[in-house]
Formats: C-alpha cells, structure tokens, sequence
C-alpha cells in the first residue's frame, strides 16, 4: 500500500461478517470454559449420568443377594439347585427356626406334612422370590419381549425433557448475561463500530450453542459409553438412535432458543431486569418438559409434540424408544424446526439490532420490532 | 501502520447533519471538517450534541439527513473500522484480562491476533500499565482503566482518532502520556477528533477547535481563527499611575479596570497605541500587549 492509494467508494474490505463472528464466537467460549463453576458443575453431571447408567442394572445387588437359608438333612436336596443361596446346614426343624431367630439364617426350609411337603420359616416376611422358586409354574410365551417398560419410559421421557430444559435454560440465561453484559458496561458501541449488530449476534449464539452441544453430546456419550462398560442393554439397545437425534435436534433447537434470549436480553439495560423480557422464552421451554411427564404414553400428544419446534427435541427421541414413530417423521420434525429456527433468527436479530443501543427502561418487544435504531 | 498509510493525510468532512430523537431534534445542519494530521478539539455543554455526533460519524447511529464523507466520498464500512474510538461512556468488559481484552476489540477491527498482541503490548507499556496486562479490568483503579480504554481505541493501528472525553479522569501526568500518545498518531497524518470539558486543556492541544451549542456549530478552525472572528481585539496596559482616564478617550471601551491596570476594546492597533502613547505622558507604563482572551471566554462568548 502506498501514500496515494485510494479506496474506491462502496468497496468494502473490512474483517468479513463470518470471521467476525468466529471471533465473537470464540470469546464467548473461552469465556465459559474459564468459569470453574461450569467446568466443576460439567462433571458432577457426567460421573451422575456414567454412575447411573452403570449401576442401573446391578441396582438389586446394593440390597443384598437372596441371603441365607438354613436346611435341614431332609431339605438338602431340595436347597442344593437354589442358585444364590448360602446354605446353613442345621440339625432339625427346632434349631432352623431357632437360626432364622436368632439371625444366623435369613430364611429356614423345613419338611412339612403339607402338599408340597416344605415349610418355608421367615423371621417377618417371607421372600417371594423364595416361594416362586420352590413354586411349580406354568410356562410363559411372550408376544412382545422387547415392548418397552412403561415406567422406563417415563424416567427416559423425564431424561430428555430435564436435559432439554437444564441445558436449554442454563446456556440460554448466559447468552442473556452476555448481551446484557456488553450493554451495560457500554462495550457495545465500541463493539457496533468495528463489526455489524448481526455478526455480533451470530458470534454470541455459536459461542453459547458450541459450548451447550458439547455439554449435551458429552452427556449423551457419557450415557453410551457407560452403558456398554457396564452392559446395560436397555441403553444400549433401546436408546442409542433417540440420544443420537436428540443430540441434533437439541442443537438446532438451542440456536433458536439462544437467539430469543439474546434479543429479549438485548431490549433491557440491566442483569436485574432480564426476566421481564425472557420470561416468555423461559415458558416456551418449560411447557414441553411439564407436557412430556403428563403425556408420556399417550402416542397422539406425544405425535403432536413432535411436530411443535419447542418441544420436538424432547418428544421425537421419546417417540424413536418407544417405537412409534415412522423413519420419516424426526426427518419432518428436524424440517419444521429448522424453518422454525431460520425464522426466529431473523426475528430476533431484528430485535437485536434495534435495541442494543438503547438505554433506560426495558424496551417492549413490539416496539423493538417496529422501531430502527 | 498498513491501514494508516493506505488512508493517509484523509479529510473527514461531516457534511449538513441532521439528527432527531423522536420530535427532539438534537442536531441541525452540523457541518465541520477534521483534517488530516491534527488535532481538532470538539467542545460544547452537556447536551450540546458532542456524543450524537461522534456516534454518528461512527456508523453506531444514523444521521435523520446530512452524510459523513472522507476526501468527498462517502465513508465506507472499510474506512470506518479502521477508526479508533473512545466512547463517552466507557466499557470494557470487567472480568477480562486487560491485554486479551485489547486484544479481543482489535482483531474485530481485523487485525491479526499476534499483530494485535504486540501492539497492544507496547502501547500499553507506554501508558504506564505493563504491570497490570494480566489482571481483570475490574481490580484496576479507574485512571488505569481509562488508559486501558484508550489503548483499546488504538490499538488496531486507527487511520482516524474520535475520542469522546479521553482525558477525563486522568491525573497530570497520564494527560501527557495520553496526549504523546495521540500526537504521534495525528503526526502519521491521522485526523484526530476529541472532545472535552477541560477547556484549558484542549486550548493547549488542539490545532483546531469546533464549538457546539443546541446542537449547532458556533464556530470551527483554528484558535485564532476562532478568537478574531468572535472578540474584537482587545489590549492590556499597566501603569504606575491610574488608569481612570482612559474611559474619557472616544471609540475605546474599558472591560475591565482595576486602579493601575486597564482591559479596553480598541477599534485597531493605531488607536490602542494612542492609548499607550498617552500612558506615557501621564506616567510609567509597566506592560502593554495585545489581550488573548483564554478559550474559556471565547466559549462563553460563542455559546451566548
């Protein structure tokens, strides 16, 4: 370049709009991971979620195997294909139920003039897996081994929906702080002078979607890995395809959700009166997390959830374990959302662009609509 | 200093601004130029309109009619990120690291981050913060943060200075390490604008001064430009003797008077030597000279 050179009019060479936000992004991540208490609250939720996972399935074994059994000479036999019991020999019926008294044997078999010719003698309560297993029973043919357990199905639904609505409200209030940060120490108008409000915004919104996607697949693998470390089949085989899709959806979720809160943030002045204008948002991702617990079996809610952006993430990976789903459907739930989400984008950086210099009380959203800066 | 050499010796012309708020309008037909490698003094009451005008020459705001234009374009995004700014109200961010954070604004105004870090290390050496590069901008008095602030506005290698107030809150001698700091950029040929309440100070500094009242320019160019356009020329005289007679004499006018001194308006130099011809003959004169009214008074005067 020399003295005399000049630029043409309109030219613009400035630092381009993506690499803008790269670096904007790039602050707000180094930002977040610099925060203990992120770092520190990251993992004690995944050593929970790996703990959890492992330990689901030998959850029986922490209270105790099948215990002892004392036997009497006549018993023995009978006794010796029990699988688990630690067998006390002892002389008669008297000393069994003298064992069982004391606490030397859980339980006691004895041979009894009954139709089954056995006594099982319990201190208070009898062990039913002890009956069933000296019980003759009838054979049983299930139709559906693998159909999934109602129950499991609404701690999975509780899953999903806490992760959703955790992450979503966690990282979507630090996106808020972020804004409201810059506009209240005012750093903003030496931000708004070098880089356009939009690359600002898109800076601050994969900033916070890097950090809150990782977050979220680290739980998700977490759950994986520990499943197959500890051979939980109910992970592994049920849950790995429904993580996976709410892994996606999750992010594209985050990005509409984050993109709300920064231009709610954007329209007030202080950390103090954010919730007056997030309020809505923080509602948008409650309501699903509430409607998944009421509706977890109930395929027609749960088919319209899918379908909403706001609670897709949620319903469609409940929908993939339990099965009733078609393969196309999270494909038109992920469409819908990403329609969604380029809408709510550009609402939102409206709202940016037209309050993020004003100062004073908190602006409404409609007059952020209407209003150019 | 690429980006300053490609625009060097620009002329900043702010041309017929017009600004509202609402039905407030907060500038009218505001048109002034900053040249090239000096250093223009912007002064004018609270409200006067300083900060409107600086955020619109900064793109932060849109002028209601009027244009900004560099050497008679229009300014262009490119030019404007390639200005250093001091905002009136300052910011950075205050769990952040000062250098990283200096760091931070200037790879946004599109400078490489290794570039950045030894700009921003030498100037924040110059400014007397070496010591303090590594620390959180809130554990820093607020002189210190001040001459962070203004190291953030510098650090990018600016082909153009608009500092809202830099001076504020400075104590002497972080005035004169600002102010070298700044000379050296307008000697690249950057204009550099600033605007005060230190009146004193900017008479000191500034090679051209811009005056604004109700969000109207009173007056613009250099101080002497300035000073003869609005006083008419005045002189000092010091006798042994009294002074009172000099009322008698026709076409002067005594402003001020004070036994053996005298202040008097003269309609040109002949006459006020007749004065001092007179003084003479009725006494010893201790001093005669031409009065160079302070900027305080010419402001006053402009602002009226």
């Amino acid at each position: 370049m020399n003295a005399t050179e000049t630029i043409a009019p309109g030219q613009n060479s400035q630092i381009g709009f993506w690499s803008a936000s790269g670096i904007v992004a790039q602050r707000e991540v180094s930002v977040r991971l610099r925060s203990k208490s992120f770092i520190i609250s990251t993992i004690i939720m995944l050593v929970f979620i790996v703990a959890a996972v492992v330990l689901m399935p030998r959850i029986g074994d922490l209270f105790g195997g099948p215990g002892s059994l004392a036997v009497t000479p006549e018993t023995t036999e009978v006794a010796a294909p029990l699988d688990g019991y630690e067998l006390v020999e002892v002389a008669d019926e008297a000393a069994a139920r003298e064992a069982v008294a004391s606490g030397d044997a859980d339980n006691a078999l004895v041979a009894a003039d009954n139709a089954t010719g056995l006594l099982i003698i319990s201190d208070r309560e009898v062990s039913t897996t002890l009956v069933e297993l000296l019980s003759v029973s009838p054979e049983v043919e299930l139709l559906d081994e693998n159909a999934p357990n109602p129950f499991l199905a609404m701690f999975i639904a509780i899953g999903f929906g806490v992760v959703w609505f955790s992450s979503a409200l966690t990282f979507g209030s630090h996106t808020a702080n972020s804004v409201v940060e810059e506009k209240q120490t005012r750093i903003v108008e030496m931000l708004l002078a070098s880089v356009p409000a939009r690359a600002l915004l898109t800076g601050k919104v994969l900033g916070s979607a890097v950090i809150a996607i990782a977050q979220v697949a680290a739980i998700g693998l977490a759950a994986i890995l520990g499943a197959a470390i500890g051979g939980n089949s109910i992970v592994l085989d049920g849950l790995a395809e429904p993580i996976l899709w709410f892994i996606v959806l999750f992010a594209l979720g985050f990005v509409m959700i984050s993109a709300l809160y920064a231009a709610g943030a954007a329209l007030v002045s202080r950390t103090e009166d954010i919730p007056a204008t997030t309020q809505p948002i923080t509602w948008l991702i409650m309501l699903p997390y509430i409607a998944i617990i009421i509706f977890f079996n109930n395929p027609f809610a749960l088919q319209i959830m899918s379908y909403i952006p706001f609670s897709a993430p949620v319903a469609v990976p409940v929908r993939l374990f339990l099965d009733s789903t078609e393969w196309w459907e999270p494909l038109l739930s992920l469409a819908i959302m990403f329609v969604t989400t380029a809408l709510l984008i550009f609402f939102s950086a409206r709202v940016y662009e037209n309050s993020l210099l004003r100062t004073g009380k908190a602006m409404k959203w409609r007059e952020a609509l209407r209003t150019s800066a | 200093m690429e980006s300053g050499r490609q625009y060097a010796r620009s002329m900043i012309h702010i041309e017929q601004v017009n600004r509202s708020f609402g039905s407030t309008q907060v500038l009218r037909d505001v048109d002034f130029t900053i040249s090239p490698g000096l250093m223009t003094g912007f002064v004018g009451g609270n409200g006067a309109g300083k900060t409107t005008t600086m955020r619109i020459l900064l793109g932060v705001l849109e002028p209601s009619s009027g244009r900004i234009t560099v050497d008679g374009e229009p300014m262009s995004a490119h030019y404007r990120a390639g200005i250093g700014y001091m905002p009136e109200e300052r910011g950075l961010y205050p769990k952040m690291p000062v250098l990283e954070q200096i760091v931070y604004l200037a790879r946004l105004h599109g400078i490489s981050k290794q570039r950045a870090t030894e700009r921003a290390t030498e100037l924040l050496e110059r400014l007397g913060l070496a010591e303090r590069m590594k620390d959180d901008l809130q554990s820093l008095s607020l002189g210190n943060q001040q001459r962070a602030q203004i190291a953030a506005a510098l650090t990018h290698e600016p082909h153009a200075l608009v500092l809202d107030e830099p001076f504020s809150g400075l104590d002497p001698m972080a005035v004169e390490n600002t102010l070298e700091v700044l000379r050296d950029v307008a000697d690249t040929g950057a204009p550099v604008l600033f605007s005060s309440h230190q009146l004193d100070v900017v008479e000191r500094l500034c090679d051209e001064l811009v005056i604004i009242a109700d969000g109207e320019i009173r007056a613009a160019g250099s101080r002497e430009e300035i000073r003869s356009a609005n006083t008419s020329p005045a002189w000092d005289l010091e006798t042994d003797a009294d002074t009172g007679w000099i009322r008698s004499i026709p076409g002067i006018d005594v402003i001020e008077f004070d036994g053996g001194f005298a202040r008097f308006h003269a309609p040109d130099a002949d006459a006020a030597d007749a004065v001092l011809q007179q003084a003479i003959s009725r006494g010893r004169v201790r001093s005669f000279a031409p009065y160079r009214p302070p900027l305080t008074e010419i402001f006053q005067e402009v602002i009226r």
